[in-house]
């Protein structure tokens, strides 16, 4: 399975911005396995937290050519720094008079609200981080789960400075060799046959 | 060369209005031509353009042959060069050519009208979203929504496009923004912002892995072609051989017996087989792009790979870099001869110059022969376009540059028509300089309308030279070596024009030669006819460019001559056995 890579990228809040950088992803052949995009404290400033698969090497060439988009302000790559991350999940879960107690009892103990109720059917707000929606899905799921929608992951860096250390390359030996250093390059000179 | 609009020129600009402010802008940022097609939505600002005599426009044929004029103006001038075209077809027209900078990293900045605001969304007539087509195909874009914006954006978009790794952009306008009345400042041109300096670190490694080096080589790119003094002055101090690929011919004079000549698929002998024994590769200013490497897992396999290159996203990308310099090549390469500590690598150059013993000249007649005697007759100054093809590649081959930006081509995306309307650009930027290009007779008929342009504006410099070997020559290369000779739909013999008349037509002077006996009183005539002139090269059907490394393979597996083939078929019979297929 291929990790995953939590990335934020805060971006100039102009149109087609959000066509610009999937685009660079799709075109690229990067995938996305979450995007969520919202407002920041910045008037024209918005930040979006995106999730992509792939190794190491994909993610750091991802990243550098985000870099080098005009609305890309930053780029921050939460595998560098600890962060807290969240995502909001609305689920749809079945009941019958005789489940409905249980359903209730669970979500509770999940901490989860209760945000429509229907006859045949509670939806419940989960909001934490992946383990924890993961696990509530899977209580529920025996109950039989009608609808989820989910919001994507949205992180922030854990402590007081919110100007983190970003991604830039002022010493690109940081930045660049991790990713670089690799394979051993005297292991693929044995492949080469001598034909001088 | 004067301009070609008919009205006088109003001393009283009157009231500004976006057109106006666009044209005001452009001058103040010193742009003296623009390449360009009127049309509906773009009719303000071709109003406004009889304001504005300071800035030249030349009228193309086709968009596309406007885009690639621009292209030529900067890639011989390493300034930026300019395009425009009206809404829907205009601006998609422009595609082409916006997609060859990229690729290239050409400075180029495309202005195109759109329909008015309240039109845009609408399928409006001639309406086309040129800003979300040309997103993968352009360094950055604006749809101008606010004619307050319309100049501070377009000197924003002439300084993206020129600064860093240099690329397209796209400035898109509205037809009532063009029109809406202006009252602002006209902005001043932006500082060239600087480049970060490499780190000490790097550097300090780099001259590290040189002093332990046994074969080092350099790789010098497009992107090391303001760096050619820089470059030239680091490999001789360090006394190491030079390659320079496609887009870096010119940045090492190929008089200095250090240069080996290109790498890659069709790259010399010496190229590919230095950087597959090399232990050091020291590459600048490039993208190890694949027609350079070959097989990835097979390029360099020996060698530590140093790579200094100024976007970041480059390294790495492809080739496995040991030492990334992220940095400016001037700046890097004059670090690096100014600490230089020569070896002395006799065994190496030994062995590199045997391997350059290997090239051979084409002797018998044909596409090289041909190629070989155009270049031979080049000046030092002269700017050499080409258009896509196996001319292209002989071009590549056998011409010398002895400095940098004389050698136009497309390289990363191989635009077939990109050649003539190229060397139009190249030849109006330097008037006074020969702007020779060699095209083939499949790509030169793409572009073939823009003789209107030589003759329109009288340009007397531009030598165009078109090899005629009745084929799509590098498909039917391939098909020859990779499809067991299916020639399917490359001849082109029967259909082609008889280009002396088509220039004439254009009243551009033709000449054509059939044999090595007519080529060099036909060369003469054309290079010494006052006039832009044409001539005609008729070569055998059937002739490969070699040596060459088949796609998948690595470099040094590389096929050095072409193998035997029999006697030459005829004309007819070619039409015969393509007939029948």
């Amino acid at each position: 399975m291929t990790p995953d890579h939590l990335l934020s990228l805060l971006v100039r809040d102009e149109p087609r911005v959000l066509t610009r950088i999937t685009a660079l992803f799709g075109r690229r052949g990067y995938n996305i396995k979450s995007l969520s995009v919202g407002a920041t404290e910045h008037p024209g400033v918005s930040r979006m937290t995106i999730v992509v698969s792939g190794d190491r090497g994909v993610v750091e060439q991802a990243m550098r050519q985000l870099e080098k988009l005009h609305d890309v302000v930053k780029i921050i790559d939460h595998g560098l720094e600890k962060y807290v991350d969240r995502e909001l999940v609305l689920v749809k879960v079945a009941i019958t008079p005789e489940s409905r107690v249980e359903v209730r009892q669970i979500a509770e103990d999940f901490r989860s609200r209760i945000v429509d109720v229907g006859r045949h059917a509670l939806t419940f707000e989960v909001t934490g981080d992946e383990g924890k929606i993961t696990a509530f899905i899977e209580q529920m799921r025996p109950f039989g789960i009608l609808e989820t929608m989910r919001t994507g992951r949205i992180a922030l860096t854990r402590g007081s400075n919110a100007d983190i250390p970003t991604h830039v390359y002022a010493g690109e030996t940081q930045a660049l060799q991790p990713a670089l250093q690799v394979e051993p390059r005297e292991e693929r000179a044995r492949e080469v046959p001598n034909v001088f | 060369m004067g301009t070609a609009h008919s009205t006088s020129p109003t001393p009283d600009r009157g009231h500004m209005n976006g057109a106006k402010a666009l044209w005001a802008t452009l001058a103040n940022h010193g742009i003296s031509t623009v390449f360009g097609y009127p049309g509906g939505a773009i009719m303000p600002v071709y109003d406004a353009l009889t304001f504005y005599p300071e800035v030249r426009h030349v009228l193309t044929r086709h968009e596309q042959g406007a885009a690639h004029a621009a292209e030529g103006w900067a890639k011989a001038t390493g300034e930026l060069g300019v395009c425009m075209a009206t809404s829907g077809p205009g601006a998609t027209n422009l595609v082409t050519g916006l997609a060859d900078a990229m690729l290239d990293s050409v400075p180029l900045l495309a202005i195109t009208g759109n329909v008015a605001s309240h039109l845009m969304g609408t399928d409006a007539f001639q309406e086309a979203d040129i800003t979300g087509i040309t997103l993968p195909i352009t360094k950055h874009n604006y749809v101008v929504r606010d004619v307050a914006e319309l100049p501070r954006i377009v000197a924003e978009a002439i300084r993206i496009a020129r600064s860093g790794r240099p690329g397209p952009v796209l400035v898109d306008i509205p037809k009532d923004i063009q029109l809406a009345a202006f009252d602002g400042e006209i902005p001043s041109p932006h500082a060239r912002p600087e480049h970060p300096a490499p780190s000490s670190e790097s550097l300090e490694r780099a001259l590290d892995l040189l002093k332990t080096a046994k074969k080092p080589v350099i790789m010098a790119g497009g992107g090391s072609l303001d760096a050619a003094a820089e470059v030239t002055a680091l490999a001789r101090a360090w006394d190491i051989p030079v390659i320079t690929t496609l887009m870096g011919l010119g940045v090492f004079p190929s008089s200095d017996p250090l240069w080996l000549g290109m790498p890659g698929m069709h790259g010399s002998v010496a190229a590919n087989r230095a950087i597959s024994e090399a232990d050091v590769l020291l590459g600048i200013g490039l993208r190890f792009d694949d027609r350079v490497t070959g097989r990835v897992n097979g390029f360099a396999p020996n060698a530590a790979i140093i790579h200094v290159e100024l976007d970041a996203a480059e390294i790495g990308k492809i080739i496995r870099t040991h030492i990334p310099v992220r940095g400016d090549a001037r700046v890097v390469a004059r670090h690096l001869a100014e600490a230089a500590d020569p070896q002395g690598h006799p065994d190496w150059h030994a062995q590199v110059a045997e391997w350059k013993a290997r090239t051979e000249t084409p002797t018998h007649w044909g596409a090289g022969a041909a190629v070989k005697a155009v270049v031979d007759r080049l000046r030092p100054d002269d700017i050499l376009s080409s258009d896509v093809g196996q001319h292209q590649m002989l071009a590549a081959q056998l011409a010398r540059f002895e400095r940098p930006r004389r050698w136009i081509n497309s390289g990363g995306l191989g635009t077939m028509g990109f050649g003539l309307p190229a060397a139009i650009g190249a030849g109006m930027a330097e008037p006074g300089v020969r702007s020779v290009v060699i095209a083939g007779d499949g790509g030169f008929q793409m572009t073939a309308q823009e003789l209107a342009t030589l003759k329109m504006y009288d340009i007397r410099n531009v030598k165009i030279c078109i090899i005629n070997n009745s084929y799509l020559g590098m498909v039917r290369q391939w098909q020859e070596l990779f499809h067991e000779k299916r020639y399917s739909e490359v001849w082109l013999g029967d259909s082609n024009p008889d280009f002396v008349k088509l220039a004439d037509a254009y009243d551009v002077p033709g000449y054509r030669a059939r044999n090595t006996e007519e080529l060099p009183g036909a060369i003469d005539a054309w290079l010494n006819d006052p006039k832009s002139a044409l001539l005609e090269i008729v070569v055998p059907h059937e002739h490969g460019v070699f040596p060459m490394v088949p796609t998948g393979a690595a470099l040094f597996e590389m096929i050095e001559t072409e193998p035997p083939r029999p006697a030459l078929q005829t004309a007819s019979e070619h039409a015969k056995e393509t007939s029948e297929a």
